[in-house]
């Protein structure tokens, strides 16, 4: 294991380092020491290692990450694992807003709330966040699942395409072209899958699915005049 | 961007390292906002006095003989203690509506910071670090702090352009985002009457609360009309005599992280401003809901 002081060691060193990380790389698992509140730790990573760090980090903490397994002892400031690529991010305390953002595929999960925001044009990622998350969640989230073991607040799923959402919870309000959808068998099986992959005991049966109604994808000619 | 830090303590003990704290936290967030800086401290107050802070680009000479000018105008007993560019000044309560035309006379060209009885402002364009050790600001103490680093977005980089705005007896505003209607509110606020200065949005914004509680609002009420009528981006952060509250937009794309523990409440525009405050591994950390107002009060 490779323990990495970051206080001491600086960004830079840590992120060329985790870079410099390739398919073969012997040195699998790293430990980051003192990120207090640090931004892009983690950052770019494209190799199969696992990265603990310990305590809470800044801005896009994991940010496209491919292949890594990201373990945050603490909580992360916006945008952790935004565009990320594959692998996995892991968060112990709470994410500000826009976790996940636009990424592409991997899980992200969040153990405690997730702020505004949440999955912001998500486009095949899937997050499971154990807590709440915030207004405006999955707003333009083309494909992935995102996952709500409490309640979503205002907005969720605004301007949606085909990325479907999960809600054990109470929903504040839902965006525009966002509705409640029937939960078929499939769903509860990749619900049962996602929440096992993220250690996560509630039920798949108490979820309710929310995805587009399709009424924007195409122009409406009624609204010409508005033109 | 801008960043934005605040604290406000419960234990008495650590009254002494405010200034310090604070100098800190704010140090922090000098990437958010390298262009000038601000603090205000809530320090204790003298029974019947009021107090001022007053700023002037030639302080060498405009603050010297002017307690002894002041307390001949005022007809009571004025003192002023200089700090580099600024000044707090201090005289009797009865005399309080008279000092700004006082000053004014004799000479206009130094400005009025803050008003109050227990609030100093100190603010000027450079990095936080120097503009803290201007001011010696690591030394202060005081009950409650907030202090702000801008990056300026709507206006000049001045002196007046900087963070804090004094909004009333006590109160001020310190503001991270970007107002979109400041201009019609300005011409609006000055059709009212209300004494705008500059070109900058934030001042706008803490005219808007003087001019609402001018008219009867509580500073609750004010923050609350604020979400309807200011237009754009804001993250709020208001001290008072009590205490401080915080208010974001509906939006709330500007960040703010608070942490709580049982010796104090603390603010910052990213978590990174708190790290090192007292125990702040056990302190409960959050954000603050959009469109809510929060206060705490000694």
């Amino acid at each position: 294991m490779l323990k990495f002081d970051l206080q001491e060691m600086g960004l830079r060193k840590l992120n060329n380092a985790l870079h410099d990380q390739k398919e073969n790389t012997n040195q699998t698992i790293w430990e980051i020491i003192n990120p207090k509140g640090s931004h892009a730790i983690a950052v770019g990573i494209d190799a199969p290692i696992e990265v603990n760090i310990k305590g809470s980090t800044g801005y896009y903490c994991g940010g496209m990450n491919k292949q890594a397994i990201i373990n945050v002892k603490g909580s992360v400031g916006p945008g952790v694992a935004e565009n990320m690529m594959s692998g996995k991010v892991v968060v112990e305390g709470d994410a500000s807003q826009y976790a996940g953002a636009t990424g592409h595929g991997g899980l992200l999960v969040i153990k405690g709330n997730a702020s505004s925001r949440c999955g912001i044009s998500m486009k095949g990622i899937n997050i499971v966040v154990h807590g709440n998350i915030g207004h405006m969640s999955a707003f333009m989230a083309q494909s992935g699942n995102l996952v709500v073991c409490g309640d979503a607040g205002d907005a969720l799923g605004d301007s949606l395409y085909e990325a479907k959402l999960f809600v054990r919870g109470s929903v504040k309000s839902l965006g525009a072209d966002c509705e409640e959808k029937e939960m078929r068998p499939e769903h509860i099986e990749l619900l049962k899958y996602l929440l096992s992959e993220s250690e996560c005991d509630a039920k798949p049966e108490e979820f309710s699915r929310y995805g587009s109604a399709r009424t924007l994808y195409n122009f409406n000619i009624d609204n010409s005049d508005a033109y | 961007m801008c960043g934005i830090v605040g604290l406000f303590l419960k234990d008495a003990s650590l009254e002494i390292s405010l200034g310090n704290l604070l100098s800190e936290m704010l140090v922090t967030m000098t990437d958010r906002g390298p262009d000038s800086a601000g603090i205000a401290i809530y320090a204790q107050k003298e029974s019947g006095r009021s107090k001022f802070t007053i700023q002037s680009d030639d302080s060498g000479h405009a603050f010297n003989d002017l307690h002894k000018e002041l307390t001949k105008s005022l007809g009571c007993k004025v003192n002023v203690q200089v700090n580099n560019t600024h000044a707090v000044v201090t005289l009797d309560e009865g005399a309080t509506n008279k000092f700004p035309e006082a000053l004014k006379s004799i000479n206009p060209q130094i400005r009025i910071m803050s008003l109050g009885s227990s609030l100093e402002i100190y603010k000027e364009v450079g990095l936080p670090k120097n503009v803290i050790q201007r001011f010696n600001i690591s030394k202060m103490s005081g009950r409650h702090g907030i202090g702000h680093t801008r990056m300026a977005t709507e206006s000049a980089v001045t002196t007046m352009g900087a963070h804090p705005f004094n909004t009333g007896l006590d109160q001020c505003l310190v503001h991270n985002g970007s107002l979109s209607n400041h201009n019609s509110l300005r011409r609006r606020l000055r059709r009212e009457g209300v004494h705008i200065e500059t070109e900058n949005d934030t001042e706008v914004g803490a005219a808007y609360l003087t001019w609402k509680m001018q008219n009867g609002a509580s500073l609750d009420e004010a923050l609350q009309s604020s979400l309807e009528n200011l237009d754009g981006f804001f993250t709020f952060v208001v001290g008072t005599e009590d205490g401080f509250g915080v208010v974001r937009d509906p939006i709330a794309c500007k960040p703010a992280v608070m942490a709580e523990t049982d010796q104090y409440v603390a603010f910052g525009s990213e978590y990174r401003a708190l790290v090192n405050l007292p125990e702040i591994e056990r302190a409960q950390v959050w954000e603050p809901e959009p469109a809510t107002v929060y206060f705490w009060k000694h």
